[in-house]
């Protein structure tokens, strides 16, 4: 099952990468298919009513068409790529905010240390083990992840939800991103 | 020059997540600017809701959906990447540039008592206030406790606190928890971007340099 979701997601990718190169629609409808019932299913999970989420889940998989030249596999994954599409979305339409991101462009930017040459293997690499590591958590820590990711809710009212101190769940958080993180190699 | 106090990794978790209010977003946001490590981590976190997303139960858009889709791509204007807005004085990184209408001079700054300037920028509808504070070489700042979260980072210049030394980019972050006394550094003002999430209550009888930010 594992393995299955993990290889769509890798040919989701190379979609993705189609799209950016040769504006290729078919590539378009295959991603729009898998994701935007993805993207609908997490914004409703955020508070959006099915009309708002199936417009926003449609505008997402429009603004990765747009945007798609900006994508670079060796930092994401198609799926994480899409989740920050509609994330940014989800903050402007639903929250009427802004989504305030530093600019790689920009003159005070700090870059990166130089990357490593096999960097897109190590993205790969990083999803079978993010993955993995995920599978592993303690119930109790994949439970405040997926609240944290799924509910546009600061996490003291998470903390009120199950019934748990604020530095309980906070813990919870930094253990389990620790955990991911290690296996990671990090 | 990396920074070596960093944002709680809770509050990192919430940006990648979407789930931090606007003006604790943009103070960690130019933190990233100017933060490799974090950037990292911030990139952990989105993979991790990637992954998260991915396993959800998809749910149907109507019949007419992709068509529609399809029918917009070509009336769908290719992304032009953005023209980084200049940096005039190197001081600002994006995305805070945005909040101060591009540089210093544009702050409407407020004397806040003895060496110290205040410069709101924004209030979030949550509440949450985001501004600059200017402290002059050398001044030391009334002990005080807060009832809610600070969150400091300085954007040039220094100070020191019971905490440690904080440069640019280093981020210190007070709770009810935590008294401190914060001193600018001697060899020049200390400006930074400061978060207030709640009123500070002063444990020292003078005003301090932040009492003043319950006003607005």
């Amino acid at each position: 099952m594992t393995l299955v979701a993990s290889s769509q997601a890798i040919a989701m990718t190379d979609l993705l990468v189609k799209i950016a190169r040769d504006r290729d629609k078919q590539a378009f409808a295959a991603l729009f298919a898998y994701y935007a019932p993805r993207v609908k299913g997490y914004l409703i999970r955020q508070g959006a009513d099915d009309g708002t989420a199936e417009e926003l889940a449609q505008e997402a998989l429009l603004t990765a068409w747009r945007k798609a030249d900006r994508f670079d596999p060796a930092k994401a994954s198609a799926g994480t790529w899409i989740f920050t599409v509609a994330r940014n979305l989800r903050i402007d339409a639903l929250r009427k905010g802004r989504r305030p991101e530093f600019d790689p462009e920009d003159p005070a930017f700090v870059p990166d240390p130089a990357e490593s040459p096999d960097a897109a293997i190590q993205a790969d690499q990083t999803r079978v083990r993010i993955r993995n590591a995920m599978a592993d958590l303690p119930e109790e820590q994949a439970t405040v992840i997926r609240l944290s990711f799924f509910e546009d809710k600061p996490h003291g009212e998470i903390a009120e939800q199950l019934g748990l101190p604020l530095g309980t769940v906070k813990s919870r958080l930094r253990l389990a991103m620790r955990r991911i993180k290690s296996s990671l190699g990090d | 020059m990396s920074a070596s106090h960093h944002p709680p990794e809770d509050l990192l978790l919430a940006y990648a997540a979407g789930s931090l209010d606007e003006a604790s977003s943009v103070l960690v946001a130019t933190h990233l600017a100017l933060c490799p490590n974090c950037r990292h981590d911030v990139m952990h976190a989105e993979a991790v809701a990637g992954e998260l997303m991915e396993d959800l139960v998809p749910v149907q858009l109507n019949g007419a959906a992709l068509e529609s889709a399809l029918a917009n791509l070509d009336a769908a204007p290719v992304a032009v990447s953005r023209v980084a807005a200049k940096a005039v004085d190197g001081v600002l990184p994006q995305p805070l540039r945005d909040y101060v209408s591009g540089e210093l001079v544009n702050a409407k700054w407020q004397w806040k008592g003895f060496g110290v300037q205040y410069a709101p920028l924004m209030t979030d509808p949550s509440g949450n206030k985001l501004g600059l504070l200017r402290v002059a070489a050398g001044v030391r700042v009334p002990h005080h406790g807060h009832s809610d979260d600070e969150l400091t980072m300085v954007l040039s210049g220094g100070y020191s606190s019971e905490l440690g030394a904080f440069a640019r980019g280093d981020i210190e972050f007070a709770d009810e928890e935590v008294k401190h006394q914060p001193v600018a550094d001697e060899d020049g003002p200390c400006l930074c971007l400061v978060v207030t999430r709640g009123p500070l209550k002063p444990t020292a009888i003078v005003a301090s340099w932040l009492m003043p930010l319950l006003a607005f």
